[in-house]
């Protein structure tokens, strides 16, 4: 046993996921072939947590697989980097697997699930523990396009194709670009293979035309603003459980590779000053405008994908302040940073893969994703409820849970800083904390609003009064993450110290030993004197003074009185007379009224008399600036060309003859001035050339026989 | 031991005071308006008052609504127990610095507004709808006030905080004086006094913190008031602590805590008098200019920065 390391392990488990892919061809009954996929992947995601917990208690290993082209066998690597996300696969593949099995139960054509979600997994593993970018390259064309058919499994709506068309789209644009990066890493090392790319050194330009297509590539398959168009549109359509991994595991699959590309082939001492800027630019104006479009949604899924944005963003601020640190040659700061955007990384999969958990539910009990028409659901689905509530507490960065951990440790980060090369710089460090302070508390805002809508309050429609509450499947599924959520929240000194090997690869500095001197209870990122938290110490105040609260005022034996709530005087309260979505986030639009542009229309009918109304009507519709400013002129460019070219298909016959002789000709001169040019150069080659070639044989018995049929 | 006795005494200090330094402003508004005020004490009779009384809630409240007084009550009491107030180095200032504060009393208001949502009537929506948007424009000007003090202490814990500026000598530093003024302009804002919201307004389209409470009753609502009664102490003696600490007991001998006691009252009474004048010299702003309030705030915040920067940073 002593010899199986983490990458065996990890091998077997995309064994596994292979397995789960091929189950269609054995197994034909539908609830067998749920059943046998679930159990798979819920085995994959087993085989993962192992091989990313081995990995990070240090058991590293490589090996060369003999698959892939003759001279380019593939290699795969398990480092502290890779081990950390396979963790995270893992972690959040377990309950969706669990999961899945109860909300795939009414699921009539499950094929295509079967086949792509396995492959999906597959991908993200292959990209994880890949060691040469082609193996990289090729895993992540496998992610890509098996999400490609999970985002369009219910392919029936036009608006699901049309979905899944974009993100296909926008996937090979940053699959090009990161291939582009690989290539230029690939000129100056001569290899494929990661080790090769690592050792050889950069030139500043060739350095910084890598980093740019880097980020621009993975920036767009993460979401970054304004790369995002696809996003909000591709991750809603797809179902509860294919939500929760694109959104929960994809997009930080994408953070693996730029931190693999940037951090660790290119490497920190080629960091140039700017790169930390741009980044820290980016995740600032992400996270803004994901969390401002995130307020606007009343769609619920379609509000947890812009949610994404905006934590995306939290990521990338905290990977600019520690690319800028390790800049100017702080690393035991930059690894501080450096851990806080992989703490949220790992909050983020946590949280939001409940959350698209809870709204695939939501979904599944009431038939639509329109917020307007829920409400009063906690009394209908109270499990659904509280564990959704777990979520909304984390996403918000409140204690005791995990997410307020890292936004925490995001802020000590940019607060305690010491200055940096410009006064520029050293103040738009702070500036950039407060912007994430900002979206915190946005995103608490955003965050009341989804679940006061959905949950609480009186129900909007019959949908919403007679939904169910979901079986014990589903249930378990949610209740892992919810319980991981606690626990990352109050245990992050064993977490951060799990996470160590990461800073002492990227950056050789360990944070074990400031972490960890006031033992597991304190969180103290440099010393207790500068800062410090600990989320055991407040969770026990709090369950302390509650429950003395609790007893001492609560009487026994009697119940509370209820009576109707009060409204003014009027007799009776409706459904109708409640805030909803669209006007609890009514003074931000008015607020915030420059970046939303809000096109409004209010009818007010007033039949009988002018000072009757008989009935009020209130269209709003917020726009994606980047969406309509960015995407729509160059989709319309492109448009207009394909019409231009459109004209020339309208011809007759004899046209399309000249078409055809003219390009023959072409292809004929070209063809000679080759020819020309090799008979200069040598004069063996030509006449090797003129000799027939090996495969003609085959072409002119072809020939033959359809002149002896005619 | 002795540092965990007064850290209990301390905290208690400011649950029970808390009532007080609210019938404080409320009396010194009363004699600024030539009233005679319904006393110091008035808050506290209506917290006993409605500790005895019946519970009532609407009919479709859910185990949220219920359980939220708890929460936030908690919460904000749990946040207040880490501000020192007397003794500058207590055991509990550990576990949370000034953002985990904020955070503490981020959850607080998290749960509020969500109680204000269930019951299903337009007062309660509009107020967490209001709550949280203002709550979010005020967090950054918070932070970089934060920011501007955690800069020459290099520290965002309290304890720290307090003893460098204690032992620095006493001279102008600009930075202090905008972030101080950022500060005070988002405490009035976080706690709902005039120009921001009107904590005795009732039943008008502008307000906020009551309109989330609206359907409280009992014990419930005894909780809910007594947790905004905390807030407005655990700022004003916040505020104390990061600009004016002078005089907070560094050891635990009782001839110091005596002496910290007396000042931290003397200090307190200072800037609630000054709240009460403000608050009758002042006019409710009007809805949306509350934005412009706050961002005033983060500007005149973020100006103590680059006055830290250009003016301090170096010397």
């Amino acid at each position: 046993m002593n010899n199986i390391g983490a990458i065996d392990i990890a091998l077997a488990a995309s064994v596994t996921a292979i397995l789960a892919t091929c189950s269609p061809l054995v197994v034909r009954r539908q609830q067998h072939l749920r059943a046998i996929m679930c159990l798979l992947l819920a085995i994959t995601a087993a085989l993962a947590v192992a091989a990313g917990i081995s990995g990070l208690l240090g058991s590293h290993g490589q090996t060369t697989l003999p698959l892939g082209l003759p001279w380019m066998p593939m290699h795969v690597r398990i480092d502290a980097l890779a081990a950390f996300f396979l963790l995270l696969i893992g972690a959040l593949l377990l309950p969706a697997a669990i999961y899945s099995q109860g909300y795939l139960r009414h699921v009539k054509q499950l094929i295509p699930m079967v086949v792509f979600l396995p492959l999906f997994v597959l991908g993200m593993i292959g990209v994880v523990i890949s060691d040469d970018a082609y193996t990289f390259m090729l895993f992540w064309e496998v992610m890509s396009l098996a999400s490609y058919f999970l985002v369009t499994f219910d392919h029936h709506q036009a608006e699901n194709r049309k979905a899944g068309f974009i993100y296909l789209l926008m996937a090979h644009l940053a699959g090009l670009l990161i291939l582009g990066s690989f290539a230029v890493l690939y000129a100056a090392s001569g290899s494929l293979e990661f080790q090769a790319m690592r050792d050889a050194p950069l030139s500043p330009v060739w350095a910084t035309g890598a980093f740019l297509l880097a980020a621009f590539g993975f920036g767009t398959k993460a979401g970054v603003v304004p790369l995002h168009g696809w996003l909000p549109d591709a991750h809603p359509v797809a179902p509860g459980n294919i939500s929760a991994l694109m959104s929960g595991i994809m997009l930080k699959i994408a953070i693996f590779g730029f931190i693999r590309i940037i951090w660790d082939l290119i490497g920190a001492g080629d960091f140039q000053w700017w790169w930390g800027v741009l980044i820290l630019a980016a995740g600032s104006s992400s996270a803004i405008t994901g969390v401002l479009l995130a307020l606007q949604q009343s769609d619920l899924k379609r509000l947890l994908a812009y949610s994404s944005i905006e934590n995306i963003g939290i990521i990338l601020i905290g990977l600019g302040l520690a690319m800028l640190l390790a800049r100017y040659d702080q690393p035991a700061m930059a690894a501080l940073g450096l851990v806080a955007a992989l703490y949220h990384t790992i909050n983020h999969t946590l949280f939001k893969g409940l959350l698209f958990m809870g709204a695939g539910a939501v979904v599944h009990s009431t038939g639509t994703r329109n917020m307007e028409a829920m409400g009063g659901l906690i009394h209908r689905m109270p499990w659904t409820a509280a564990l959704f509530l777990v979520a909304c507490v984390s996403i918000s960065a409140l204690p005791p849970f995990n997410g307020f951990v890292s936004e925490w440790l995001t802020f000590q980060t940019a607060l305690l800083a010491p200055q940096l090369g410009s006064a520029m710089l050293t103040a738009m460090v702070p500036f950039s904390a407060a912007m994430l302070a900002l979206a915190g508390a946005l995103a608490a805002a955003c965050f009341v609003k989804a679940f006061g809508v959905v949950f609480l309050g009186l129900p909007r429609s019959d949908m919403a009064i007679h939904a169910h509450e979901i079986d014990h499947w589903m249930k378990a599924g949610m209740i892992i993450p919810a319980l991981l959520c606690l626990l990352l929240g109050l245990l992050p000194v064993s977490i951060i110290e799990l996470l160590d090997g990461i800073p002492q690869l990227l950056l050789h500095v360990s944070l074990t030993e400031s972490v960890q001197t006031h033992g597991w209870l304190w969180l103290t990122p440099v010393h207790a004197s500068q800062a410090s938290y600990s989320a055991p110490v407040a969770l026990t105040g709090m369950l302390i003074i509650g429950g003395a609260a609790f007893l001492f005022l609560h009487p026994k034996g009697h119940a509370v009185r209820r009576s109707t709530a009060w409204s003014c005087g009027t007799p009776e309260t409706n459904n109708r007379m409640q805030y909803s979505a669209s006007s609890f986030s009514q003074p931000m639009r008015r607020i915030f009224s420059a970046i939303y542009q809000p096109e409004e229309q209010l009818h007010t009918e007033r039949r009988a008399h002018p000072l009757l109304t008989t009935r009020v009507s209130y269209l709003v519709h917020v726009h994606d600036l980047a969406v309509d400013k960015l995407y729509q002129p160059i989709a319309n460019y492109v448009l207009l060309q394909a019409k231009r070219l459109d004209r020339r298909h309208q011809q007759d016959i004899r046209s399309y003859l000249a078409y055809t002789f003219y390009t023959i000709l072409f292809l004929l001169a070209l063809l000679s001035v080759q020819q020309s040019a090799m008979e200069q150069r040598n004069q063996p080659a030509a006449t090797s050339q003129s000799q027939p070639p090996a495969t003609l044989p085959g072409l002119t018995s072809g020939q033959t026989g359809t002149e002896v049929r005619r | 031991m002795s540092s965990i006795l007064i850290q209990i005494i301390q905290a208690l200090l400011l649950l029970l005071l808390a009532p007080l330094a609210t019938g404080f402003v409320s009396t010194c508004k009363a004699r600024l308006q030539n009233r005679r005020g319904a006393g110091l004490l008035q808050p506290w009779r209506n917290l006993r008052k409605l500790f005895v009384k019946e519970v009532v809630i609407a009919s479709h409240a859910s185990w949220l609504f219920r359980t939220a007084p708890y929460v936030v009550f908690t919460a904000t009491a749990i946040a207040a127990s880490v501000v020192p107030a007397m003794l500058v180095d207590t055991p509990l200032s550990l576990t949370a610095d000034v953002i985990a504060l904020v955070a503490l009393l981020a959850l607080a208001r998290f749960f509020l507004a969500l109680a204000g949502m269930d019951i299903g009537t337009a007062f309660g929506g509009m107020g967490a709808s209001r709550e949280m948007t203002f709550a979010a424009l005020a967090e950054p000007a918070m932070l970089m006030s934060i920011f501007v003090l955690s800069l020459s202490a290099h520290s965002t814990n309290l304890t720290t905080m307090i003893t460098h500026t204690i032992h620095t000598s006493f001279a102008l530093h600009p930075s202090l004086a905008f972030a101080m003024v950022a500060m005070l302009m988002v405490a009035v804002a976080e706690n709902g006094r005039i120009p921001v919201d009107n904590p005795t307004t009732h039943l008008e389209l502008t307000m906020i913190h009551e309109a989330m409470i609206l359907e409280y009753s009992g014990r419930h609502l005894a909780l809910m008031e007594w947790a905004s009664m905390i807030k407005l102490m655990l700022f004003a003696t916040l505020i104390i602590d990061l600009f004016m600490p002078w005089g907070m007991a560094m050891q635990a001998t009782p001839a110091a805590l005596a002496i910290a006691l007396g000042l931290w009252l003397l200090k307190l009474a200072g800037l609630l008098l000054a709240l009460a004048l403000a608050e009758t010299a002042l006019a409710k702003l009007r809805l949306f200019e509350v934005p412009e309030y706050l961002s005033g705030a983060f500007i005149i915040a973020f100006l103590g920065l680059l006055s830290y920067y250009m003016l301090e940073a170096g010397v």
